[in-house]
């Protein structure tokens, strides 16, 4: 038997559920493993283990009342920008290094219903801005499968984690690929569903049209459950959206026969796609042929804008996101400030790392006075093109099938003084935050040097299931997801 | 040069929901410093606002009483600068697309004809907090019951053309939004702020001067006082050659002029954009008939029903609908006694004169509308004089009694028995025959030291009509 640590959320449950293993040892052998490989990864920023521990004791007792539902008593890391009640926040800035939210955000409020069990907070790009994680003000997490290359970001910790069998599932958030371009670096499954889908309550914004909570999981199976666990309307966010959420463990059985995938022309051999990568989709591609899925190109033409009208609104909404981290409040204050103008700015120049100061610049530049139409109206337009372009390509098929990013995980160091380098390394992913529509990440293969290589399944608005389903269908047929990073045993 | 005054306001109200705009913080005014908050109005990391629909309702409400156009969908704005009263670093407002816009509100302008006030646009935004400095540390602190307290600004347009027609049209602003019941309209208290856009040309051109920003006109006293001021000052700057330079003024009541904010206050670039957080508002037309039938009868028709339906003079019916509660209990008067003017004058006059005197408002009358048409009839119906009235009115504030109690305990029925009179008046007569003699001389003056006599003889309670038929016949 692997060991527990090893599992994935529905062997866990099961094993739970017959009670061969109870939550505290489960919670335990995870917490041990976080021990012993954590000076490695350095993926957590804070490890909750005294809470995890009487969690897992009460969910022990939930299960002794026979109340045990799929996320009873299961560890799980939450990315550092998810305020947790009590447990600091920091999303990887020195500016919230101490800030400890008095509330919960909406999707751990419905963890904690689920009686699921926090082991803590891992890392990111300092206020999710970035694609590597080496933005984080704390710390560099490193990818389980090659220590000298980035876990991918901005969540890198919670990718880095469920590599790492350092928790068995997590949470993180995407904003531009954020959830989809870890994972496919780190070898797991991410889901970013469609805006609206997970209420954003208590996640602290990056660029709040674009962002949304999601999974990352071993495995489809466990994807699917947590979002069964954090999916539906919240009144307490706006941009929300009353729809119901179907069972999606349930859908995953679903015969995938005659699906019809997508090939975006923009997107097929384009430049810049490493062969490492051309060949795992090609590979997933044929896979899916043997489902007995068809094929349609499609044509996604203001895909080539993506990268430009991104790097402006996201930017434009964080300088305004970003204002309320002034000093006055909470969070970090500079020194003995010799007046309120004086606080602000060494406040803000202290607090802020490199990245977010550039993203301040760039967004309060694109919303400014005389440069306002030229960009940031703009680049709304471009974006609402974007959307017709997806809209347009799901009447004529389901899915689309895309790579997540065009090389596997690079090496620590090597974009971090090309800022151009790394915005243009989110060029596939960042297409569906602007359109607002669900993309997954799953692993589809490995490069020649066995890192692993995901695959992106874009659907249409609120059509997580068929994504799911047909993502379930391929680990069903492939092995690729039951390869693990060498790590040393202990 | 003659020069001609451009007058354009913008007006913040306060409005009185019970809890904030975009979170359930109680409005309430007075409360300890950082009492009224929680996690939304302090902008902590992570938080989200939802909008309270009864601040819709109520900008919907203001929208229909001013004739304005009602978007059918509009959105909410970010205003982004820093200032340690605002936690977010931006304010939520409306922008390019307000609630409303294009209504006016009509005013008695100068020379009594009634002119319509155009409003560009009405929309909703939170308000700030406070900052407290502390005057013996360089510190500031910082209050924040007041952020997130729902506003409306109402912006009109450069129509008003004088300090009078300026001051008239916030009163009617102010009488709407109170008969509305969706603000205090208190200036001194912060519910009802101010500013003004001042220009001047000359009379008859149609171009606009260059205009100046007055703010902190904190008071309704200062309003016309304030904008006379810079209009003046304007007109000197422009006579002697100068031009007006574009810029903020602070209203100092102290000093009664108008103070450049040069150098105190930067050029802003608020960088407005769409708030991503909220989702646009629709309002169908279903929801704004729903409150349109909720609307009460607003000033100036109830103004015209006075005039028209009572016979009052304009005076009278101005004053008397100045406020709700004012014209309510003036009708609640009229309803139990048909003598309109009569009772118009002493609710204009001896009522607001208490009132005014003690610093109460309508709303805490120590004399109710059904004890005034008490007395009122009393006064009617010959039982006692205006004058006797007056002293029984005074009466009823001390004492709370009804004017019959007051009456029958002092013994002030009115005397109009002729006989009884008869016999006073001889009596005095007899007992002033020097008078006498002098009045049948020619003294007609005279009269009053016998009218006089006879009330102190009957202390005050004599019908003065009957009195004077007497007199007249006996000396004639
Ligand atoms: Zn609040």
């Amino acid at each position: 038997m692997k060991p527990l640590y090893g599992m994935t959320i529905h062997e866990a449950h099961d094993l739970l559920k017959k009670r061969e293993i109870s939550a505290v040892e489960l919670t335990r052998a995870v917490l041990d493993r976080i021990n012993a490989v954590e000076p490695l990864i350095d993926a957590y920023i804070t490890i909750t283990a005294g809470q995890a521990i009487s969690d897992a004791e009460a969910a022990d007792q939930a299960i002794s009342r026979g109340d045990i539902r799929p996320l009873t008593g299961i560890p799980l890391a939450v990315k550092d920008l998810i305020c947790t009640r009590g447990v600091r926040t920091t999303c990887a800035s020195k500016m919230l290094e101490n800030f400890t939210p008095p509330y919960d955000a909406a999707v751990m409020t419905k963890l904690n219903a689920a009686g699921a069990v926090m082991t803590g907070k891992v890392n990111m790009d300092e206020f999710a801005m970035g694609s590597s994680t080496e933005n984080s003000a704390f710390k560099i997490t490193r990818n389980p499968w090659d220590l000298n290359r980035v876990p991918g970001g901005s969540s890198g910790g919670s990718a880095a984690a469920v590599a790492a069998d350092m928790c068995l599932g997590a949470l993180g958030s995407d904003t531009g690929g954020s959830i989809r371009q870890p994972a496919s670096h780190c070898g797991v499954v991410g889901l970013k569903p469609t805006y609206g889908r997970v209420s954003r309550f208590g996640l602290v914004a990056f660029a709040s049209s674009l962002d949304q909570i999601g999974p990352l999981a071993k495995d489809i199976t466990d994807a699917a459950i947590l979002m069964d666990a954090v999916s539906g309307h919240d009144p307490k966010d706006a941009t929300s959206v009353n729809r119901e959420v179907p069972d999606y463990v349930a859908g995953l059985t679903r015969d995938i026969k005659g699906l019809t995938i997508g090939i975006p022309r923009e997107y097929h051999a384009s430049e810049g796609i490493s062969p490492d990568v051309q060949t795992a989709i090609d590979g997933a591609a044929d896979v899916f042929k043997n489902l007995g899925a068809q094929f349609v190109e499609i044509s996604l033409p203001h895909t080539q804008y993506a990268v430009a009208a991104y790097y402006l609104i996201a930017p434009a909404e964080a300088g305004s996101n970003l204002a309320r981290y002034d000093g006055v409040k909470y969070g970090f204050r500079a020194a003995d400030p010799s007046g309120l103008m004086d606080m602000y700015c060494r406040t803000r120049s202290a607090g802020f790392g490199p990245e977010v100061q550039r993203r301040i610049m760039l967004g309060t530049y694109a919303l400014s006075a005389g440069y306002y139409d030229a960009y940031y109206k703009k680049a709304s337009q471009v974006r609402t093109l974007i959307r017709r372009d997806f809209e347009k390509a799901f009447k004529i098929c389901d899915i689309i099938l895309a790579p997540v990013a065009p090389t596997p995980a690079f090496p620590i160091g090597q974009n971090i003084d090309d800022p151009l380098a790394m915005y243009l390394s989110d060029i596939f992913t960042l297409s569906a935050n602007l359109a607002g529509i669900p993309g997954l990440s799953a692993p589809c293969g490995f490069s020649k040097d066995g890192l692993p290589v995901g695959m992106q399944l874009l659907g249409n608005f609120f059509d997580e299931q068929t994504l799911l389903t047909a993502a379930f269908q391929f680990e069903q047929a492939t092995d690729i997801h039951l390869k693990k990073p060498q790590l040393p045993a202990h | 040069m003659e020069f001609e005054p451009v007058i354009g306001l913008e007006v913040h109200a306060q409005l009185k929901t019970r809890t904030k705009i975009f979170c359930g913080c109680d409005t309430a005014f007075g409360a300890p410093p950082n009492t009224h908050v929680c996690p939304v109005c302090l902008g902590m990391p992570g938080v989200l606002p939802v909008l309270n629909r009864i601040v819709v309702e109520y900008a919907i409400k203001m929208a229909l009483a001013t004739n304005c156009d009602i978007a059918p969908k509009s959105r909410f704005a970010r205003k982004n600068y820093f200032y340690p009263d605002l936690p977010k670093g931006y304010q939520i407002s409306q922008y390019e697309l307000p609630i409303a816009e294009g209504g006016y509100v009509e005013v008695d302008a100068d020379g009594g004809n009634s002119r319509k006030i155009g409003l560009t646009r009405i929309h909703m935004e939170e308000d700030a907090g406070k900052l407290i400095h502390d005057p013996d540390r360089p510190h500031s602190r910082v209050d924040l019951n007041r952020t997130g307290v729902p506003l409306i600004e109402i912006v009109s347009e450069p129509d008003i053309r004088s300090p009078r027609e300026a001051g008239a049209y916030l009163r009617q602003l102010r009488a709407i939004l109170r008969y509305l019941d969706i603000s205090d309209g208190n200036m001194e208290e912060g519910s009802f702020r101010c500013d003004a856009n001042v220009s001047v040309r000359p009379a008859g051109s149609d171009p606009l001067g260059t205009r100046t920003e007055v703010k902190n006109i904190n008071s309704f006293k200062f309003v016309e006082s304030a904008l006379a001021y810079e209009i003046k000052r304007q007109i000197a700057v422009l006579e002697d050659g100068g031009v007006i330079i574009q810029e903020t003024r602070l209203w100092d009541s102290g000093r009664q002029r108008t103070v450049s904010m040069r150098g105190k206050e930067e050029a802003h670039d608020y960088r407005y954009f769409s708030d991503p957080d909220l989702v646009p508002l629709v309002i169908d037309d279903a929801w704004i008939e729903t409150i349109r039938k909720t609307l009460p009868e607003l000033p100036r028709a109830r103004k015209a029903r006075f005039v028209d339906n009572f016979g009052l003079p304009e005076h009278d019916a101005d004053i008397l609908t100045s406020s709700k509660e004012l014209a309510d209990y003036f009708e609640a008067c009229v309803r139990q006694i048909n003598a309109p003017k009569l009772v118009s004058n002493w609710v204009m006059g001896p009522l607001l004169a208490l009132l005014n005197a003690e610093g109460r408002t309508i709303a805490d009358t120590p004399v109710s509308p059904e004890r005034m048409a008490e007395l009122l009839a009393l006064v009617e119906n010959g039982t006692i004089s205006g004058k006797i009235a007056k002293t029984i009115f005074d009466e009823m504030v001390q004492t709370g009694e009804s004017p019959e109690a007051v009456v029958s305990r002092k013994e002030l029925v009115q005397v109009t028995d002729e006989a009884a009179l008869e016999a006073i008046v001889d009596r005095v007569l007899a007992a002033n025959p020097s008078e006498v003699e002098s009045y049948r001389g020619g003294k007609t003056k005279l009269m009053g030291f016998f009218v006089g006599q006879i009330m102190k003889e009957t202390r005050g309670k004599a019908n003065p009509q009957i009195v004077n038929t007497l007199l007249k016949n006996k000396l004639g």
